[in-house]
């Protein structure tokens, strides 16, 4: 007898169990779908009603249609099908509503509810558009700059102290304060640094005067960076999951230091979502001022002290006061109201800082008008393909305060359009830094089955051939690495459903080629078998000898191959990190089962045998 | 079913010098192919976009282009891809490109050649992500053969080392070569497929290695030419079996992979076939002309006495 302990026996069975549990859900397929967004609104069952007629009538009959917070999801049986109901929908209902492409699973609940689910499939597989873009962290530097600025002036004002200016200085990341006497320096530094005391003050001088100089250090700029790219990353994600636009499972992550890569599965036209990411709107509350001329202030240039002259959208001058009542940053909620009692209108939340400035400016001013300014910066390429970051700002209205409010109110005067934007990007949050787009991909839904159909092909085909050769060169043993190259890819669908990584073209190219890696480990075994029988070893210390003995060559071919997965895994992105996760975790699926597998096999066949005369190998 | 029932006895060390001179061809080809004709980048490297197009019929590809720079899409450079009903359109980077944009005008212009045609992809990459990307390739070969190097090291002398890592370095620079010579599109892809054929096929190597270290300590009548040769021979059978059944399933990731992934996997059987011929013929020869001696071999035992032993 061949000894081999059955705990091994019984592991490798109860892994190869789970595994295939794992990979269950993936044999239920996908359905084709379409997912229905409302513009300004959501969706009802008059709409699910509408829409499925309007199909029905044109011969294109959905298998299932589905109402999830207002959003509508009709299957279908093909994409062909899908394609055919998104051309008639966006058509007889142009501009009404956003449609996007997108795939319904069709496993059942109880095993959703088990946590079984299937492998994602990457944008190559299923379609969809990927969009990389970065974030200009030098932009944040110079915003927390321009901030602190603020803040200076603010702390200065508050305290009465005389100074010269504040100035900015970009390139060397540091504010100046500058002072015209010692008296009036000692008195601001106080006033700044009892402001301030988390941040570090120099003194120095300019041109013989002095000056407080406050310095960002490597350190702060880096974390300023990363705060930055986290912000966005937040901001994206509130922006794409808002039911104004019809995105499934979008994915935001960043890539490398300054980069984020949005992955939208199923969507075909991406201006619409790259009109809203790409955008920075926010609103500022200003008091009017209202004692002065602002058609004299237009004319003349000449704006009167501690005003600022806006115009309205059509183009009428107005004066306001420099000093903000409330900012868009001290929203916490919007929501854009189609059909108000003085029209269109967004009703705002404030948090409790901005609801007591609120408050205190709403009891201090009744009667008086007080305006709401929209202001969005926006990045585009000039005609040398510069960049330049450009701001419109307008007022949207003005109204006179009637009441005390504080954290609840609406703003009137929106027309629809804005008005769905404005609330999606105010509750979204304004962006912490510009955001460039770089990068740019879109996958046709033909496309994605194509390369699932050509990808399995591989695979199969890959693994016949594999099979056959084992089969005839190793015979009984081949088989037996046959059993385990399909346990290996079992194992390694079930790693990588659980682990939750989308599989894309690449990947299926490092199943392939973990393949042929696991087969590489069963003839190292083999061949050392054979070996050992041609010293004139029985065959039962063959086995044992074979597998003992070829353990370290499967450890030695594995863990270079493993080195340059690793270092794949590290540097790469999007394609190549597909490629390397599945190979590493490939290798130690491969390496699993052709040690542990394979010899459980071996041991099931010829182990319980009192009388070991040869092998088939 | 057996190929080599009896080890062979092929005289390596002998030859070796022609070897060496086939490596040098290859090597000074390539490096002179890649140098003189260039590669094919593709737009992952050079930024630019690419539209992938399906005709319901093979389009005139004259007639397309006289279309397109009718309608002022300048720089175009079209091609059949897969099939002849399959045309992918390559423009130059440009700041302004908005990828749906350019998509849309790009299918409208082929709608007036053939209305059945559709768009099946888009990319579009700006010409910043091209160069960090180099960069980044670049140091992923790096730290992947420094990380080799340090393996190597630690598990055998010096010497074995040194001839392993040139060996290995071989691999890629064939790859180039046959990426010059076919101007098949080199992408980021083909670079993973050659740092994964950088690890696969090291290997090979480690097993020869191996058996090096085992003969040289019992074989101790045996000049270190002669244990190298008998090394080789007795590992042949599996060096060959292996890499003959992982190359039967790279290659039908190359027959029926599909367009995306030539590349790819022409990278993987070039660089397996390379990888091969430098573990059999290269880097134990190197070795030896570096002044392997069995020695050095030996002195290793004392302080590891229980060294695993080698392979078949």
């Amino acid at each position: 007898m061949i000894s081999y302990p059955r705990w091994k026996i019984a592991l490798v069975a109860i892994v190869i169990l789970i595994g295939v549990l794992f990979v269950l859900p993936n044999l239920f397929g996908e359905q084709s779908a379409l997912q229905f967004a409302k513009d300004g609104g959501v969706l009802d069952e008059g709409d699910r009603v509408a829409i499925e007629k309007l199909l029905t009538d044109k011969g294109v009959v959905p298998t299932g249609a589905f109402l999830d917070q207002g959003r509508l999801t009709l299957r279908f049986t093909s994409t062909e099908q899908q394609l055919k109901a998104r051309d008639i929908v966006a058509e007889a209902r142009h501009d009404q509503y956003t449609i996007a492409l997108s795939k319904a699973s069709r496993v059942p609940e109880w095993m959703r509810n088990l946590g079984l689910n299937p492998l994602k499939l990457g944008l190559d597989l299923r379609g969809g558009v990927d969009l990389v873009y970065e974030v200009d962290v030098q932009g944040a530097i110079k915003q927390q700059l321009d901030h602190e600025e603020q803040d200076f002036r603010a702390s200065l004002r508050n305290a009465r102290v005389a100074y010269q200016d504040v100035v900015v200085d970009y390139p060397k990341d540091r504010v100046l304060v500058l002072f015209r006497d010692a008296d009036s320096f000692a008195k601001g530094k106080a006033a700044i640094v009892a402001d301030n005391r988390n941040m570090t003050f120099t003194d120095t001088s300019v041109g013989g005067a002095p000056a407080l100089q406050f310095e960002m250090g490597a350190e702060e700029i880096k974390k300023r960076e990363d705060d930055a790219v986290q912000q966005n990353i937040v901001i994206l994600r509130n922006r794409l999951n808002s039911p104004e636009l019809a995105v499934s499972e979008p994915q935001v992550a960043r890539q490398g230091v300054n980069q984020i890569d949005i992955q939208l599965p199923g969507l075909q036209n991406s201006a619409e979502v790259k009109k809203i990411l790409g955008k920075t709107a926010t609103l500022e509350f200003r008091m009017v001022d209202e004692n002065d001329n602002p058609l004299e202030a237009a004319a003349t240039g000449h704006v009167p002290l501690g005003t600022k002259l806006y115009y309205t959208r059509d183009k009428r001058p107005v004066l306001l006061k420099r000093e903000v009542v409330v900012t868009g940053d001290e929203l916490t909620d919007a929501t854009f109201q189609p059909n108000g009692q003085d029209g269109p209108a967004v009703s705002v939340g404030l948090d409790s800082r901005g609801a007591a400035k609120m408050l205190k400016n709403t009891q201090e001013n009744i009667g008086h008008l007080m305006a709401v300014v929209f202001i969005d910066r926006s990045r585009e390429k000039n005609a040398e393909g510069v960049d330049v970051d450009r701001t419109t700002e307008y007022v949207i209205n003005q109204a006179t305060i009637r009441g005390v409010f504080s954290n609840n109110f609406s703003i009137t005067g929106v027309n629809p359009v804005e008005g769905r934007e404005l609330a999606l990007l105010l509750r979204a949050g304004g962006l912490a830094a510009p955001l460039t787009p770089i990068e740019e991909r879109a996958i046709g839904p033909t496309l994605g089955e194509k390369n699932i159909s050509q990808g399995v092909d591989a695979i199969v085909f890959g693994m016949l051939a594999a099979f056959l050769f084992m089969g005839i060169y190793y015979k009984v043993f081949g088989l037996i690495a046959d059993l385990v190259l399909v346990a290996n890819v079992v194992l390694l669908t079930a790693l990588l459903s659980i682990v939750g990584v989308a599989l894309s073209l690449p990947g299926i190219a490092a199943v392939v080629l973990t393949v042929g890696m696991a087969v590489d480990a069963n003839i190292l075994i083999y061949e050392r078998i054979r070996e050992e029988l041609r010293n004139g070893v029985s065959p039962r210390a063959a086995i044992t000898a074979g597998f003992e003995r070829a353990f370290s060559a499967i450890a030695d071919s594995n863990v270079t191959a493993l080195l340059a997965g690793l270092v794949l895994w590290l540097f790469g992105t999007g394609a190549v990190r597909g490629f390397a996760v599945v190979l590493v975790l490939g290798i130690g699926t491969s390496m699993f089962t052709s040690l542990m597998g394979s010899r459980a096999l071996v041991q099931v066949i010829y182990g319980g045998r009192r009388k070991l005369d040869g092998l088939s190998i | 079913m057996e190929f080599f029932h009896k080890v062979t006895r092929f005289p390596f060390m002998n030859t070796r010098k022609v070897w060496y001179g086939l490596s040098a061809v290859l090597i000074v080809g390539s490096l002179v192919l890649a140098g003189v004709r260039g590669l094919n980048l593709g737009i992952d490297f050079t930024g630019g976009v690419v539209v992938e197009t399906n005709f319901p019929q093979a389009p005139n590809l004259e007639q397309l282009r006289t279309a397109l720079a009718k309608a002022g899409v300048a720089g175009a450079q079209l091609q059949a891809f897969g099939s002849s009903r399959d045309i992918r359109v390559r423009l130059p980077p440009d700041p302004n490109a908005k990828g749906d944009q350019l998509g849309a005008r790009i299918l409208a212009v082929f709608t007036t050649v053939d209305p059945g045609v559709r768009v099946q992809s888009t990319s579009v990459v700006g010409p910043q992500v091209g160069q960090e990307l180099f960069v980044k390739g670049a140091w992923a070969l790096v730290a992947t053969l420094i990380l080799i190097a340090i393996y190597v090291l630690l598990r055998f002398t010096f010497k074995l080392a040194l001839g392993a890592i040139l060996a290995v370095l071989h691999d890629p620079i064939c790859v180039i070569g046959f990426f010059a010579v076919s101007q098949m599109t080199f992408d980021i892809t083909a670079i993973s497929a050659i740092l994964a054929v950088i690890g696969y096929s090291l290997n090979d190597t480690v097993i020869v290695f191996d058996r090096v270290r085992e003969r040289a300590r019992t074989a101790r009548k045996l000049t270190i030419a002669q244990v190298i040769d008998e090394s080789i021979n007795q590992t042949l059978s599996r060096t060959l079996m292996t890499k003959l059944v992982t190359l039967l399933v790279v290659v039908a990731l190359l027959v029926f992979g599909g367009e995306t992934l030539h590349g790819f996997s022409a990278a993987l059987v070039i660089g397996i076939v390379a990888g091969t011929y430098s573990s059999i013929y290269i880097s134990a020869a190197l070795a030896l002309d570096f002044g392997l001696r069995s020695d050095d071999l030996l002195e290793r035992k004392l302080t590891k006495p229980e060294e695993v032993d080698g392979l078949p």
